[in-house]
C-alpha cells in the first residue's frame, strides 16, 4: 500500500493549527464528523419516532389522555374490526394487482422505448411525466375523470360502445373504486418501472443477441431466454422497491376515495390516519401502521441479501 | 424475416405501439388543463363533448384561484419548505456520502446499512409518532415542522445517490491533491465536488421534487391556511362541503405542478439518469 498523506507521522514541532489540520485529515476523525449530522437526524427523527410508534401501538393511548401499557392487545383486537380485516385484504389485493400490471406493462413499454424512435427524448419525457408531478394534485385530476356525473372515462367508454349507459359509478361502487385506485397507482408507478427496466435492457451486451440470432433464435426465444433472465436483477430491485411503496400508499387513496365506499379501498396508512386524526385512537392507529413493518423487514432483508450482493 | 427487411414499417409499428402508453400518461394532464380553461356553462353541460373546448376558453378559474383563495400563500410556503429542506439535506447528504464512499472508520458499515434501511422506510409508517415529536418541539401547525422533518427522507436519498457518484471519482485525483498539501476537506470541495456536479444536480432535482410533492407529512403536521403547502391547500381548502368548484380545483392542480414541470423540461436527462441510479445501485 502506498504511503498516503494522512498516514505520514505528525511532526510534534508543528504549530497548533497545522496539528488540528493533520488530526482532521485522519479518516478515523473526519469520517465520524461527516456522518454525525445525518446520524443525529436519523436517530432523533426516524429511530426515536419508530420506538414511540412501538410504544403507542402497545398502549391504549387516546389523543389528550394518559395511556397505559396493554401489550399486544391492539394488534389482536384489530382482527375483530371489520374495517381492519377489510383493509388487510385490500392492501394485498391492491399491491399484488398494481405491481403485476406495472411489471408487465413496464417490460412492454421498456422494450418499445429501447427501439429506434423518432422523438426519443420527447417520448421519454412524456412517459416519465406522471412520476414527477405531485401525486396528490394529479390524483385530483383522476378524481374529476371518475366523477359520477361528468366522468370523461365513462363518456369515452360510451362513445366507443365499450360501456352500457350510464356507465359505472367508479368511486361509489366497491370493486370499481378498487379498480380506480389501482389504475391511478399503475399510471403513477409505470414510469419508474419502464425507465429502470429500460436501463437494464440497455446494459445487456449486444453480442449475446447477435450470437443467438446467428444460432437461429427467433424474437420470442430471444426474449424468454436472454432478455428476461438478464433483466432478473433489475426486476427484483424494482419489484421489491415498488411493493413496499405500493403497500404503504397513502396519497392516491386519500384523495380519490378516502378509503370508501365502506372501507373497500382503505390501506394501512389511510386507515391508521383516520383512526388517529378523526377518532383520536392513537394506540390502534399506530398498531395499524405497524402492520406495514413485517413487509418492510422482508424487503430490506431481501434487498440486503440478494440484490446488493448481486450488484457488487 | 420480413420485419427486418422493412425497418420503416417496423419503426411505424413501434410508434403505434407506444401510442396507447402516451395517451395513458398524458391524458389526465390534458384533461386537467382543459377543465381549468372551460367556462362553467360548458363544464357542467352534460351533453357537451368533454374532450375539447367548444364555447371558448376562459382564465376565470385561475383569477378566482389567485385572488379569492390563499393559493399564493400556499405556493410561497411550498417554495420555502422545499428550498430549505433541499439545501439542508444536500449539505448533510454530501458529507455523509463522501464519508461512506471514501473513508474507513469505526461503524461505517453499520451506518451505510442504516442509511439504506431508512431510504426504504415509507413516510406513512412514521407520520403518527413524528406528529407527536413535532408537537413536543412546539412546531405544531407550522411549516417549520416540514423543514425539520423532510430531511428524514431526503438525507437517506441524497446520501445514497451521491455515494454512487463519489465512488466513480478516481481516488488518485484526490490523493494527488492531498500529496500537494490540500486537506481532506479541501480535496472534497475543490476536486471531488466539481467532478461530481452531475450527481449533485441530480440530487438537488430529486430532493426538490420529493419535497415539493410530499403530502402526508404536510397534511398531518399543518392545517392553518397560512402554513399549509400547495398540495394540501388545493386538496383540502378548495374542497369544502359537497359543492366542488372543479374549474378552480383543476387550475390549482395545474399551477401547483408548474414549478416541477419547469424543472423537468430543463433537466429531463438528469431525471432519467437519477431515477435509474437511485434504484439500481
Amino acid at each position: 500500500m502506498a504511503v498516503r498523506a494522512d498516514q505520514i507521522p505528525l511532526n510534534r514541532a508543528r504549530p497548533l493549527t497545522a496539528r488540528v489540520r493533520g488530526w482532521l485529515d485522519r479518516e478515523s476523525v473526519l469520517g465520524p464528523i461527516f456522518v454525525t449530522p445525518a446520524l443525529i437526524l436519523l436517530v432523533l427523527l426516524v429511530a426515536y419516532p419508530f420506538v414511540m410508534a412501538l410504544y403507542f401501538a402497545m398502549s391504549n393511548s387516546f389523543i389528550g389522555r394518559p395511556s397505559e401499557f396493554i401489550g399486544f392487545r391492539n394488534f389482536i383486537r384489530l382482527w375483530d374490526s371489520d374495517a381492519f380485516r377489510q383493509t388487510f385484504q385490500n392492501a394485498f389485493v391492491f399491491t399484488s394487482i398494481a405491481v403485476a400490471f406495472k411489471v408487465v406493462l413496464g417490460i412492454i413499454l421498456a422494450l418499445l422505448l429501447n427501439e429506434q424512435l423518432w422523438f426519443k427524448r420527447m417520448i421519454r419525457g412524456a412517459v416519465l411525466l406522471p412520476w414527477v408531478i405531485p401525486t396528490a394534485l394529479s390524483t385530483l385530476g383522476w378524481w374529476w375523470m371518475f366523477n359520477s356525473l361528468y366522468s370523461v372515462v365513462n363518456w369515452t367508454g360510451l362513445a366507443l360502445g365499450l360501456m352500457d349507459p350510464p356507465g359505472p359509478n367508479w368511486l361509489g361502487q366497491r370493486y370499481y373504486a378498487m379498480a380506480a385506485v389501482i389504475i391511478v397507482n399503475v399510471w403513477r408507478g409505470l414510469p419508474f418501472f419502464a425507465i429502470t427496466i429500460l436501463a437494464g435492457l440497455v446494459a445487456i451486451p449486444k453480442e449475446i443477441y447477435e450470437a443467438a440470432h446467428a444460432d437461429g433464435a427467433g424474437a420470442n426465444a430471444r426474449f424468454w431466454h436472454i432478455t428476461l433472465p438478464m433483466l432478473k436483477p433489475v426486476l427484483a430491485v424494482v419489484v421489491l422497491f415498488s411493493t413496499i411503496f405500493t403497500f404503504s400508499d397513502f396519497n392516491i387513496v386519500y384523495v380519490l376515495t378516502h378509503g370508501g365506499p365502506i372501507n373497500s379501498t382503505h390501506l394501512f396508512a389511510t386507515l391508521s390516519r383516520m383512526l388517529v386524526i378523526d377518532v383520536g385512537r392513537l394506540g390502534e392507529g399506530a398498531a395499524v401502521s405497524l402492520y406495514l413493518f413485517p413487509l418492510l423487514v422482508f424487503v430490506v432483508w431481501a434487498q440486503l441479501r440478494f440484490v446488493r450482493k448481486h450488484a457488487n | 424475416m420480413t420485419v427486418a427487411r422493412r425497418p420503416l414499417m417496423r419503426r411505424v409499428a413501434i410508434h403505434l405501439g407506444l401510442l396507447p402508453f402516451l395517451i395513458f400518461a398524458l391524458f389526465p394532464f390534458y384533461h386537467m388543463t382543459l377543465t381549468s380553461l372551460k367556462q362553467d356553462r360548458e363544464l357542467y353541460d352534460r351533453f357537451a363533448i368533454p374532450l375539447i373546448i367548444t364555447q371558448g376558453p376562459t382564465l376565470e378559474h385561475y383569477t378566482k384561484l389567485i385572488w379569492d383563495t390563499e393559493f399564493l400563500t400556499w405556493t410561497k410556503n411550498s417554495l420555502m419548505v422545499t428550498i430549505l429542506a433541499t439545501a439542508i439535506s444536500i449539505v448533510i447528504g454530501t458529507i455523509a456520502a463522501y464519508a461512506l464512499a471514501r473513508m474507513r472508520f469505526f461503524g461505517v458499515g453499520a451506518f451505510g446499512t442504516g442509511i439504506f434501511v431508512t431510504y426504504l422506510v415509507p413516510t406513512s409508517l412514521l407520520f403518527l409518532p413524528l406528529a407527536q415529536v413535532v408537537n413536543w418541539i412546539g412546531l405544531a401547525d407550522s411549516k417549520w415542522a416540514l423543514v425539520l422533518t423532510y430531511p428524514t427522507f431526503l438525507v437517506p436519498f441524497c446520501t445514497w445517490l451521491l455515494m454512487g457518484y463519489f465512488r466513480t471519482v478516481p481516488k488518485e485525483v484526490e490523493e494527488c491533491a492531498m500529496v500537494d498539501g490540500a486537506t481532506r476537506v479541501q480535496a472534497l470541495l475543490r476536486i471531488v465536488l466539481p467532478i461530481a456536479i452531475p450527481g449533485l444536480v441530480c440530487a438537488i432535482l430529486f430532493a426538490f421534487t420529493l419535497s415539493w410533492n410530499e403530502f402526508i407529512y404536510a397534511l398531518t403536521f399543518t392545517s392553518s391556511s397560512d402554513q399549509i403547502t400547495a398540495s394540501v391547500g388545493v386538496t383540502s381548502e378548495l374542497i369544502r362541503g359537497d359543492i366542488y368548484f372543479w374549474g378552480s380545483l383543476m387550475a390549482g392542480a395545474v399551477l401547483g405542478s408548474v414549478p416541477i414541470v419547469i424543472l423537468y423540461v430543463f433537466f429531463l436527462d438528469y431525471y432519467v439518469s437519477g431515477l435509474t441510479a437511485g434504484a439500481v445501485k
